[in-house]
């Protein structure tokens, strides 16, 4: 692996950094409503401002100045690494941010195991399978996953569990049992999607003719999906991470709001009603970071784990030095060549080089 | 001088319910029906416990913690706690109570007021609370402007604190304000000690906040919850508790729940002992548990429509007292909480200075009807009117929970007035409301205190009609600055009512009343004067 096309991946997460920058800075300003006059009313009774005060803060967030230097401003301050301060909360975006992480983590890796390992038994009981009935059943389920509402699923599960059943408590991010339920509510759309595309390479791989062999030399076909057709079929499913990622921030915000716990997605949500700009920045900001590392982890560690691309990224970036070469040292001549590695290229490397 | 926006209601949330929940609640309903639970009468002379952790739930979270700053029901209910004031406001008889006051004299022109304060009251950092904590704090207030937003209203025009001894503190106004007294009584006006105000006001609404009330700050999490433990040393209790020395509750967690259903449903399970916003199709299952429900109407001025005369409709007096009488308001009981009631006056009937005016809101759909055929409102082919080419229709952008408003659409429909509802967010229609181009605003404002009046309406102060230049109204509510009589200040309220009735300057709808349902293991949960809860003297019983 080169640290070129290291530094072209980099190159590339900037610029989609500054894209999700750019589109969040103007939909929040086209955005009807006055930060300033909702940070002093707030939602409270009295709501007489004195223009003098409002000057003064709309001065103190900028918002007196023109959009475009607004904008720079803005932009400038996020490259120097500086977020602001909440205008609801009067604290530090990176401090609400750090602060709202934790709990969300806990509950995106939680309800991300959960997903994995319903998300396996499904696809690979739905492969076994020799009864129609259930193999078609089973692979009905991954759609109902993802049709039903988080929102209902959250409170029909609040109702079971936590009012009927005193199982679990409904409320906050006390007890260690608090996060059974929102976990579950949050795995549910996460082990569809999962359970849907392990089941759609595993039946790839089960036509593979390497399989017939296997099977004809003695291997039972559980034993020989776990250990022949599994490891091929996962690899494609593990290009899903930055979805899968996407997924269970999104599913956060419901699910936070719908059990009451404190979190990146409740925040979110608290930071677009009360139109807190800087805020509402600084979590797409962090997303967009975050999804962009996660695809750069996934692209990084696929080749370690099939070595078929990584013999055909060695022969890829051979031939872009050779071009290289001859484009007498042209700077960004291998930024577009070499990275094979996105996502869906190589998920579509592997499903050929598995037919091969 | 101030500019006008909306006054807006304190119960209600900005933030939006997800009112899709509603199919699930049914079903939650139907699922629930089958516990059972019997309804016990509350044992009036039971004796209080000592001990437990009360836990409400609560809708949104505060954001801010300190009352002196913010003005909504959610922080103001959490700065009740921690903070007294120099008096209290009996929510009975309404009559001012002493406080950390032990007495207080006011002079025949209501300009100056010198309060006697106790002795011995500390804050809950162990510093003493003197005369200078008065003063520093009043004058903190008027340092934060817009940021106070009640309490600059309350002090407006003070023109000198004077602490001629520790126990005595002399406030002169440059004009009479005969409201300075019960504002007193507000959290509003609540002590911190020196240590907070020394602090940034973004520092103290984290919750870094000392003051001298039967709780302290224990830790404020965001989205998460606020929790509050007992002050033990606290000996100060206003003189309508019905308890001395420290509070009976170990301690309070608010947790922030913004769900209805699961608020609705962590009571009804017992993991929460309060549920702060009772849905109103709750109530009947709660009602049925034998769990309790405390509702008081908010005091001051109810939820109104308020014509802007700037309007090109709202202009027209016929058009503003036609809307006064094209409203039924007997039949709007059928679609709000049974705790809610139709407004009778401007002021809801919780106010000192509140009279019955109901015969002022008779629904007289035909006299409407005729007032606007006369003022030349003809009815057009779709039924609304139509006077020279134009149409009487508005636009009422709010964004209040109040269903009710589609009922109000209904019948104002037939009287030819066609009312367009357009529910926005918070900052959205605050700012529409800035521009001041609307011809209605809708909203309340809350105040144990008729001087709410004058704040709405007055022209030198809210103006919320957008008036030009002062008439007769704004002579009478000036009179009530001048005099702390009660009978006075009511008769020249009611009077100012009267006109804003009579002119169509305000158009009364309903009362607003926060609902909250208690537990049965809750006794003694009380409100203070301005509907806010006060809980030095509620308890626990330990069978839950």
């Amino acid at each position: 692996m080169s640290l070129r096309y290291l530094a072209s991946r980099l190159a590339q997460g900037l610029l989609v950094l500054w894209i999700a920058f750019t589109f969040s800075f103007f939909l929040l300003y086209w955005l009807p409503g006055d930060p300033v006059i909702t940070m002093l009313g707030a939602g409270g009774e009295l709501q007489s401002f004195d223009p003098a005060e409002v000057a003064r803060l709309r001065a103190e967030f900028n918002l007196d100045q023109p959009l475009p230097i607004q904008y720079l401003l803005a932009l400038l301050a996020v490259v120097r690494l500086d977020f602001g301060t909440s205008i609801q909360a009067g604290t530090p975006v990176t401090e609400a941010i750090a602060a709202a992480l934790p709990p969300t983590l806990a509950l995106a890796a939680l309800a991300l195991g959960l997903a994995l390992a319903v998300g396996i038994v499904i696809a690979v009981a739905a492969t076994l399978t020799r009864r129609p009935w259930l193999r078609d059943t089973l692979a009905a389920l991954p759609g109902l996953g993802v049709a039903l509402p988080t929102f209902w699923v959250g409170l029909m599960l609040l109702q079971i569990f936590s009012f009927r059943l005193p199982l679990f408590p409904a409320v906050g991010t006390g007890t260690p049992a608090a996060i059974v339920l929102p976990a579950v509510t949050l795995a549910i759309p996460l082990s569809a999607i999962i359970a849907q595309v392990l089941f759609r390479s595993l039946q790839n791989a089960w036509i593979q003719p390497f399989v017939t062999t296997f099977h004809a030399s003695g291997y039972t076909r559980l034993r020989l999906l776990l250990r022949q057709a599994l490891p091929v079929a996962l690899l494609p499913a593990l290009t899903m991470g930055g979805v899968l990622f996407g997924q269970a921030l999104a599913g956060s915000v419901v699910v936070e709001n719908v059990f009451s716990r404190q979190g990146l997605g409740r925040l979110a949500q608290t930071a677009v009603t009360g139109q807190d700009i800087p805020l509402v920045q600084g979590i797409v900001l962090f997303a967009a970071a975050v999804f962009v590392l996660v695809n750069l982890l996934t692209d990084l560690t696929y080749p370690l784990l099939d070595p078929r691309l990584r013999a055909a990224r060695r022969k890829l970036e051979t031939k872009a030095r050779d071009t290289l070469a001859e484009a007498t040292d042209r700077e960004d001549a291998p930024a577009g060549a070499s990275p094979a590695g996105s996502t869906a290229e190589s998920a579509s490397t592997v499903t050929e080089g598995a037919r091969a | 001088m101030t500019t006008i926006s909306s006054p807006a209601a304190p119960t209600r949330s900005p933030q939006r319910r997800s009112h899709f929940a509603l199919a699930v609640l049914a079903a939650g309903s139907l699922l629930l029906a089958g516990c059972s639970g019997s309804a016990q009468a509350e044992d009036e002379d039971a004796t209080p416990q000592d001990g437990g952790t009360l836990k409400i739930a609560y809708d949104v979270d505060p954001t801010c913690l300190d009352g002196q700053q913010q003005g909504t029901n959610v922080t103001l209910n959490v700065t009740r706690q921690i903070t007294d004031s120099l008096t209290d406001q009996d929510p009975e008889t309404q009559e001012i109570k002493p406080w950390l006051a032990e007495s207080w004299d006011v002079s025949d022109d209501a300009k100056t007021f010198t309060f006697h304060l106790r002795d011995g009251v500390k804050f809950q950092d162990g510093t003493d609370f003197t005369s200078a904590s008065v003063k520093e704090n009043f004058e903190a207030i008027q340092d934060l402007g817009a940021k106070a937003s009640l309490g600059q209203t309350y002090l407006d025009g003070l023109k000198s604190i004077e602490t001629p001894d520790k126990q005595t503190v002399t406030f002169t106004f440059d004009k009479s304000n005969a409201q300075f007294l019960q504002a007193t009584s507000t959290m509003s006006l609540g002590f911190y000690s020196s240590d907070t105000l020394a602090k940034s006001p973004e520092e103290r609404c984290t919750g870094d906040i000392v003051g001298t009330g039967p709780f302290q700050v224990k830790s404020f999490e965001h989205n998460k919850s606020i929790e509050l433990a007992r002050f033990d040393d606290y000996d100060w209790p206003s003189s309508i508790a019905e308890h001395e020395g420290p509070a009976h509750l170990d301690g309070i967690e608010f947790s922030i729940v913004p769900e209805a259903s699961v608020r609705n449903g962590s009571l009804l399970s017992g993991q929460v002992d309060v549920d702060f916003s009772v849905q109103s199709q709750d109530e009947k299952t709660l009602e049925a548990q034998g769990l309790g429900i405390a509702s008081r109407p908010n005091p001051g001025v109810v939820y109104n429509l308020v014509p802007k005369l700037t309007g090109n409709i709202a202009k027209d007096k016929s058009v503003r007292q036609a809307l006064v009488k094209g409203i039924d308001r007997d039949q709007l009981q059928s679609v709000i909480s049974q705790h809610q009631a139709p407004a009778t006056s401007v002021l809801a009937k919780s106010t000192p200075e509140y009279e019955d005016l109901s015969d002022l809101l008779a629904y007289d759909p035909d006299g409407a009807k005729r007032l606007l055929d006369d003022a030349g409102w003809k009815p057009g082919d779709d039924g609304i009117r139509v006077k020279n080419g134009k149409k009487l229709s508005t636009t009422l952008t709010y964004w209040q929970d109040a269903p009710f408003l589609e009922l109000v659409q209904q019948q104002l429909r037939e009287i030819g007035f066609d009312l367009k509802l357009e529910k926005k967010t918070t900052a959205e229609v605050t700012a529409q409301q800035a521009e001041g181009k609307e011809e209605l605003t809708f909203g309340n404002l809350t105040r144990a205190d008729g001087d709410v009046l004058r704040n709405y309406f007055g022209v030198d102060e809210q103006n919320g009609n957008a008036r030009k230049k002062k008439e007769k109204l704004d002579d009478i509510l000036a009179r009530t600055t001048s005099t702390l009589d009660e009978k006075e200040r009511t008769a020249d309220f009611t009077k100012a009512a009267k006109i804003l009735i009579d002119e169509g300057y305000s158009i009364p709808i309903v009362e607003l009343s926060g609902v909250i349902g208690t537990g049965k293991n809750v006794h003694d949960f009380k409100y203070e004067a301005s509907s806010r809860f006060q809980l030095y003297d509620t308890w626990l019983d330990g069978e839950q």
